[in-house]
């Protein structure tokens, strides 16, 4: 009885510092933030005594803004472009830097550092980039001169705004899911690659049938992790184009490349609102929350199959 | 043989190319922090004149006292170290009794931790803000605005995936390591820190390694807690303001930037294999 009550006195303070933490900096904040999402919550100094219960209103106003819905289109379209070529570009270098190619460990290095640099530091370096490099490259090479024509610049236009968003997040994230890719590829026996070619299957066949089936766990894990990032970019997003340039959607003038990020920091800091930038955050969530559920879902299915 | 060969070169030759390419970027940040403001927007591809103006930019961003480089660079590191030895040595902790405690309890605290994974900082950050300063308004603890704030936010953020880390590695180490130092007289506490702890090195590095790189290049926290225009701003913030205030200065941005960077790479070569190693091994379990 007493070692019992010395074991659960350890148990407890062992785990009191995370918990008190986690209560105070995850699980308050998030209750407040789904309460005050119903609320006419705002930043005055007198917020508390004034706020009411105002139902589902912040909910309707931004489904109603077309900023909103602008934004979560774009979002959808920046994850899904990114999610694609971050995976097609990291594949690609992970059968590179896994083939017998001699300096295959410096090219390992390099193509992951970009990773190591935050997103909003590298936004800068791309800024700078598209809108002075390139277009000095106009000027240098004469057959690309139309890239030194300043209606051409890459982040005056939302279309090549929205690539070059995918461009920096592709440079910065490939080289880190290349890695996942290369630790499942030499996680592939190599008595299998062996017997397939005493069969006399040619390299594509034994891509085809040994490193893709082998490799597709890898998938759901690497589909993932860019998924979320891609959704929830907010750096590259800042210091690369800041939301700009402007574009027209149902009307209302408004920023043409504000991902879901952006567009809840401003509608809170900028416009001011909130408590709908709260509302928005909430939805965001429940969004991330479906991803999650589909990718445990189909994570389950993988693991029954195998 | 030869056919095989041959494309080999061709293979080594086009990744070389492309390596080039993609390390471009880095090549034009460092020839453009050796230029002055005019020859940067008039010949941004041409390589430098002056070498050494690479040094009077520094110096100019050492001393700038808007972007205050030697104070950023020590709340920075500040920062994410404590950060780092509060992670490590409270989720080791927990995680080590949530192992060898089978109640429903601690069944239960583990799943709410791996849960809160899918909480996105979205929807707690503005909730976060208001929530420290009734802190500070009830009891006089200043989290706003401070490094002991930034680095609690840090510990809350950081914990749940450091603690599902840990607590697969512990799971692997035998149970019978820990009776036999019991039966030898060991108190339970003195189980964790003399037995189990140094056992912990590897996972102890990878969480290191993943939170650091977070932490250290973490934009928006830092943003929020600290706030625009304070004396206390980690490099991220720094470069976002110095940027935000010089429009067109890409030569001291530019400087800035490769300043910020450096340390990075620098502690990257060092511990290049590790990092890579924790990186992958990090995003494989979560």
């Amino acid at each position: 009885m007493n070692k019992q009550r010395k074991t659960n006195l350890i148990f407890w303070l062992f785990l009191a510092p995370v918990l008190f933490t986690f209560i105070m900096v995850i699980v308050i904040p998030f209750f407040m933030g789904i309460f005050y999402s119903f609320t006419n919550w705002s930043s005055s100094a007198r917020a508390d005594s004034t706020l009411q219960f105002v139902g589902l209103a912040n909910f309707k106003n931004s489904f109603q803004d077309p900023s909103f819905i602008y934004s979560f289109i774009i979002t959808s379209l920046y994850t899904v472009l990114n999610v694609l070529f971050i995976n097609a570009v990291a594949l690609i270098l992970a059968l590179v830097v896994t083939s017998r190619l001699k300096l295959k460990n410096i090219y390992r290095v390099g193509f992951f550092i970009p990773n190591l640099i935050g997103g909003l530091v590298l936004g800068y370096i791309w800024q700078f980039i598209f809108n002075n490099a390139i277009p000095a490259l106009g000027n240098i090479i004469p057959v690309l001169d139309f890239l030194s024509n300043p209606d051409n610049l890459v982040l005056s236009k939302v279309g090549s705004s929205v690539t070059a968003l995918v461009i920096v997040g592709t440079w910065q994230y490939a080289g880190y899911i290349m890695m996942i890719y290369v630790a499942a590829i030499e996680g592939v026996p190599e008595s299998l690659f062996e017997a397939a070619t005493i069969d006399g299957a040619n390299e594509f066949q034994k891509f085809k049938n040994i490193t893709v089936p082998m490799v597709a766990q890898a998938f759901t894990i690497t589909m993932f992790l860019t998924l979320v990032q891609s959704f929830k970019q907010f750096d590259v997003n800042v210091s690369l184009t800041a939301g700009g340039p402007s574009a027209i959607f149902r009307g209302t003038p408004l920023f043409g490349t504000e991902l879901l990020s952006l567009n809840i920091y401003n509608t809170a800091f900028v416009k001011n609102m909130l408590a709908e930038g709260q509302a928005r955050a909430v939805v965001f969530f429940v969004v991330l929350v479906v991803i999650s559920v589909i990718q445990v879902s189909i994570n389950k299915k993988k693991e029954v199959e195998l | 043989m030869t056919e095989n060969k041959s494309r080999l070169v061709v293979l080594e030759a086009v990744t070389a190319i492309v390596f080039l390419l993609f390390l471009f970027p880095f090549f034009i940040l460092v020839i453009n922090s050796a230029k002055d403001a005019f020859s940067i927007t008039q010949y941004p591809m041409a390589m430098p004149e002056k070498w050494s103006l690479i040094f009077q930019n520094m110096k100019k961003i050492w001393t700038s006292e808007n972007i205050r480089y030697p104070s950023s660079f020590m709340t920075s590191t500040t920062v994410t170290v404590l950060s780092l030895i509060v992670i490590n040595t409270f989720s080791s902790q927990a995680a080590w009794v949530l192992v060898r405690n089978n109640s429903r309890i601690s069944k239960i605290i583990f799943l709410v931790f791996v849960a809160a994974m899918v909480i996105p900082f979205q929807i707690v950050m503005f909730p976060l803000l208001s929530w420290y300063r009734k802190i500070y308004v009830v009891t006089g603890i200043k989290l706003l605005r401070t490094q002991g704030g930034l680095i609690l936010s840090y510990l809350g953020f950081g914990l749940s995936l450091s603690i599902f880390m840990f607590h697969g590695f512990i799971k692997s180490i035998p149970y019978e390591l820990e009776e036999a130092a019991t039966i030898d007289g060991c108190r339970k506490d003195q189980v964790f820190y003399r037995i189990i702890f140094p056992l912990l090195t590897p996972i102890h590095a990878t969480v290191m390694i993943l939170n650091g790189i977070w932490i250290w290049n973490d934009y928006l926290l830092p943003l929020l807690i600290l706030g625009k225009g304070n004396k206390v701003q980690t490099i991220p913030l720094a470069v976002a303001n110095f940027a935000g205030a010089y429009v067109k200065q890409w030569d001291l941005i530019l400087t800035a930037i490769l300043m910020a960077i450096i340390p990075i790479i620098v502690f990257f070569l060092f511990a290049q294999k590790y990092i890579i190693k924790g990186m992958v091994a990090g995003s494989i379990k979560s």
